[in-house]
C-alpha cells in the first residue's frame, strides 16, 4: 500500500518537474447551427417534418513532443438544409493517433491528405459544405534526406454518417507519393537561377465485382507524374494522371481510360501579376464506389479552372464546377496594380484585375471504333483535343479607388455564358445562358470603429428568371458587432407573380474566436456572404442560429 | 483493485492541479507547409524573434483581402514601431491555388505566404471561418485570437500586439 503511494507521489512530482511540455497543448473548434424553417413556395423552400434542425460538431487536438492524437464528434438531429440527408446522429466522425519528428510522420486512424494537385488522390474536408472524405487506416510519411518527401497511404474512405457512426466507402483507397526537390540535392542548381521539383504518384483502387452481368475490374491503378520549374519571377507547373479502364455509373459502365492534365505558367513581381492555367480531362471520375454519384466517395479532385466569386448574384446563380467526364479548360488572371507614385493624388495605388475562363467539350473520335465489341471502349479521346461545344465562359474585370481615408469604391463588371444543357443549374432554361453582372461595392469608414459597406448588384440575363437587382448593407462596430442586410430583387421574372424580394438580416456578435451570429429571412441557393464569412447554404425561409468557437 | 482505483485517482488530481498551475497555454502546432515559391516551411519554427501575427486567408473571402490589404498600408510602421511579422496562410484550395501569388505581388504584399491547400494547418488551430486572425509571442504561445474582420479590428490586434513588444 505504501508503495503505491509513495509511486504515486514520485509520479507526481515528476510530472510537475516536466512542466508545460508534459501537459502538451489542445487547440479545437466547435461550431453549431440550428435553424426553424418554414415553407415558402415561391422560392422552393420546404419545411422539414422536425421544423427545427440541429448541426454540431467539435474537434479536438491533442500534441506533445513527437506525439498526436484527435478526435471530432458531430451532431445531426436532423441534418441542416444542403447536408446529405442520409447524416443522422451524433457519434465520433474521425480519430486518430500519430507520431511526428523532422523525419517520420505516421498516423493510424483518419487523416486528410493531398498527392499533388488533388487529380490523382485528395482526401479533404468542407464542414460548411458537409463535404468529407478521410480516409481510415494508415499514413506514413518518410523525409529521410532534405529535400525527398515519400507519402504511403492506405484505409477506407468515409462515404457517410449515419445513425452515429461512419460509414465507409464499399472500396479500399491505397497510394503511394514521392516528390524531389532538385535543388536540395544538387546546391549548384541554384547559381543558374532555375528551382526544379519533381513528383510522381501511383494510386489503387480494390471494390469487389458484384455485377453478374459485366467483368468489372476489381483493382484499378491510376498513376502520373508533375513537375514544377522556377526560374526568377517565372513559374511553369504540369502534372499528368493516366487512369485505367474503370466502368462506374458515372461513365455508364464503359472501359475506357481515362486522364486528367493541368499546366500553369505565372509571372509575378510587385505590383503585377499574371496567370494562365490549361486543364484537359476525359472519363477521370474516380471514387472508392464504382456506383456513386454526385460529391460521394471521390478519391481525387478536379479543380475548376474559373475564379471563385464572392459577389452574391455572381457567386449564386450561374456557377460552374468541373464535368470529371470530360472537359478542356483555359484560364487567364492578370493583376495590375498603378503605383501610388503614378496616380494624381499620390496617396493610394489603384489595383486593376482582369480574368478569363472557359470550358468545353472534349472530342471522342469514334470512327474505326465499334462499341459494341468486346473491349467495351466507346470512343478515342486526346488531351486537349476539345470540340467546339462551349460548356462555360466567364469575363470579368474590377477596379478599386480609394478616395480618401475612409471612402472607397470598387466598380466590378462580368459576363457569364453557361451551357445548361451540359451543366445543369436552372429548369427554366435550354441552352447556352448569357448573364451580365455590374456590381458597385462602396466602403465607408464613418470613424474608427463604426463602417457601413454597400454593394449595389445587378445582373441582366434574357432566359431563365430574368434580371436581378440586390442591395447589400453591412453595418460594423469593431471588433464585437455586425450588422447585415441583402435585398435579392428579381424584377425581371417573366411571371409577375415571382418578381420576389428575398430579404436577409443577419447581427453578430464576435469576442475573440467566439462568434454568435442570428439570421432571419428568405434565402436563395448559394455562396453567401456577410458580416466577414462566406458559406454555402440552400433556398430557405426562417430562422438560423450559429456559434463558433477556437480553442 | 483498491489500489489500481487509488492510483488512478491520484494520476487524475496531479494532472488536474498541473492543468490549473500552468493555465490553457495554446502552443503553435508542427505542421509542414510550403511558401509561394515552393519551399517547405515548419510552422512552428518560422524563424522571427519578435511577435507572429499568423492571419488565414483565401483569394474568394472579401473581408480576409479587405483585412489583409487594411494591414499593408500600415504594415511598414507595425514593423518599425515592434518588430512583428505577418504570416499570411491562404486556404485555397488547387482550384483558386495559382492566383495566390498573382494576388500577392499584385498588392504588393511584403508577408510571408503560405499555402494550405487541403486545410492541415487550419484544422489544427481550430479555424472554423475565414478570416481568422492568431498573435503569437516569441515564444510559440498563442496570445491572442480573432475571427472575421470588420474595419477597426485591425487597431484592436495593433493594441495586442504592442503589449507582446513592450515585454
Amino acid at each position: 500500500m505504501k508503495n503505491w503511494i509513495i509511486g504515486i507521489a514520485a509520479l507526481s512530482g515528476s510530472l510537475n518537474a516536466l512542466g508545460q511540455s508534459s501537459l502538451g497543448s489542445i487547440t479545437g473548434n466547435m461550431e453549431s447551427t440550428f435553424q426553424y424553417l418554414r415553407a415558402d413556395s415561391l422560392i422552393g423552400a420546404t419545411q422539414p417534418v422536425q421544423k427545427g434542425l440541429l448541426n454540431s460538431y467539435m474537434n479536438v487536438f491533442y500534441t506533445n513532443g513527437h506525439f498526436k492524437a484527435g478526435a471530432r464528434v458531430e451532431s445531426y438531429l436532423p441534418r441542416i438544409q444542403g447536408y446529405p440527408n442520409r447524416f443522422d446522429g451524433t457519434g465520433i466522425g474521425m480519430r486518430y493517433v500519430g507520431y511526428a519528428n523532422d523525419y517520420v510522420d505516421v498516423t493510424l486512424g483518419n487523416f486528410y491528405e493531398q498527392f499533388g494537385s488533388g487529380m490523382i488522390f485528395r482526401a479533404y474536408e468542407d464542414r460548411n459544405l458537409g463535404y468529407d472524405n478521410t480516409v481510415d487506416g494508415a499514413r506514413l510519411i518518410l523525409r529521410p534526406f532534405k529535400g525527398i518527401q515519400l507519402k504511403g497511404i492506405y484505409g477506407i474512405q468515409r462515404y457517410s454518417f449515419e445513425n452515429g457512426k461512419v460509414v465507409g466507402a464499399a472500396g479500399i483507397t491505397r497510394g503511394f507519393d514521392g516528390e524531389l526537390h532538385l535543388n536540395s540535392l544538387l546546391p549548384r542548381l541554384d547559381s543558374t537561377g532555375f528551382d526544379i521539383t519533381l513528383g510522381g504518384s501511383f494510386v489503387s483502387k480494390y471494390q469487389k465485382d458484384d455485377r453478374e452481368d459485366l467483368v468489372l475490374p476489381e483493382n484499378v491503378g491510376s498513376y502520373g507524374g508533375r513537375f514544377k520549374i522556377r526560374y526568377k519571377k517565372f513559374d511553369l507547373k504540369a502534372e499528368y494522371i493516366y487512369k485505367e479502364n474503370d466502368p462506374s455509373a458515372d461513365n455508364n459502365y464503359i472501359y475506357n481510360p481515362g486522364h486528367a492534365a493541368l499546366i500553369n505558367f505565372g509571372y509575378s513581381r510587385k505590383g503585377f501579376g499574371f496567370a494562365l492555367s490549361a486543364k484537359s480531362v476525359d472519363n477521370m471520375s474516380y471514387r472508392a464506389d464504382r456506383t456513386k454519384g454526385l460529391q460521394d466517395a471521390f478519391i481525387n479532385y478536379l479543380p475548376a479552372l474559373n475564379k471563385t466569386h464572392s459577389y452574391n448574384l455572381v457567386a449564386t446563380l450561374y456557377p460552374y464546377a468541373t464535368r470529371p467526364v470530360g472537359e478542356i479548360a483555359y484560364q487567364a488572371e492578370v493583376l495590375y496594380t498603378i503605383a501610388k507614385e503614378k496616380t494624381r493624388r499620390g496617396k493610394y495605388g489603384i489595383p486593376i484585375n482582369v480574368n478569363f475562363s472557359t470550358a468545353y467539350m472534349p472530342m471522342q473520335h469514334t470512327s474505326g471504333i465499334n462499341p459494341g465489341d468486346s473491349t467495351g471502349i466507346t470512343y478515342v479521346g486526346r488531351p486537349f483535343d476539345m470540340s467546339d461545344s462551349l460548356m462555360w465562359r466567364d469575363i470579368n474585370a474590377n477596379i478599386s479607388y480609394k478616395f480618401n481615408k475612409s471612402l472607397s469604391l470598387t466598380l466590378s463588371y462580368f459576363n457569364i455564358t453557361l451551357n445548361n444543357d451540359v451543366s445543369k443549374v436552372t429548369e427554366n432554361a435550354v441552352g447556352l445562358i448569357n448573364a451580365n453582372i455590374g456590381v458597385a461595392e462602396i466602403g465607408w469608414k464613418i470613424n474608427k470603429k463604426h463602417n457601413l459597406r454597400t454593394e449595389l448588384q445587378t445582373l441582366f440575363v434574357a432566359k431563365d428568371k430574368g434580371n436581378w437587382a440586390t442591395v447589400v448593407l453591412e453595418y460594423t462596430i469593431s471588433p464585437g458587432w455586425f450588422f447585415g442586410v441583402i435585398d435579392q430583387y428579381n424584377y425581371g421574372n417573366s411571371n409577375t407573380d415571382l418578381r420576389l424580394h428575398h430579404v436577409y438580416g443577419s447581427i453578430g456578435w464576435i469576442k475573440d474566436a467566439t462568434r454568435l451570429t442570428i439570421n432571419y429571412g428568405r434565402q436563395r441557393a448559394g455562396l453567401f456572404c456577410v458580416g466577414g464569412v462566406c458559406r454555402v447554404v440552400p433556398a430557405s425561409n426562417g430562422l438560423t442560429l450559429s456559434f463558433t468557437q477556437s480553442f | 483493485m483498491k489500489k489500481i482505483a487509488l492510483l488512478f485517482i491520484g494520476l487524475a488530481l496531479t494532472t488536474l492541479s498541473i492543468a490549473q498551475e500552468e493555465g490553457s497555454v495554446k502552443q503553435l502546432p508542427a505542421v509542414t507547409l510550403k511558401d509561394m515559391e515552393g519551399k517547405t516551411v515548419k510552422t512552428n519554427e518560422l524563424g522571427f524573434d519578435g511577435p507572429v501575427v499568423i492571419s488565414f486567408w483565401a483569394t474568394w473571402c472579401a473581408p480576409c483581402k479587405r483585412e489583409l490589404n487594411t494591414v499593408h498600408e500600415i504594415y511598414e510602421d507595425w514593423q518599425a514601431e515592434t518588430g512583428v511579422h505577418l504570416v499570411a496562410v491562404s486556404i485555397d484550395d488547387q482550384k483558386t491555388m495559382d492566383q495566390v501569388p498573382v494576388y500577392v505581388n499584385g498588392k504588393g504584399w511584403e508577408y510571408l505566404v503560405l499555402m494550405d491547400p487541403n486545410g492541415d494547418f487550419k484544422r489544427a488551430m481550430g479555424v472554423n471561418n475565414v478570416p481568422h486572425t492568431f498573435l503569437v509571442d516569441a515564444a510559440g504561445n498563442i496570445v491572442y485570437s480573432h475571427n472575421s474582420y470588420a474595419p477597426g479590428d485591425e487597431e484592436k490586434l495593433y493594441e495586442e500586439i504592442k503589449k507582446l513588444a513592450k515585454k
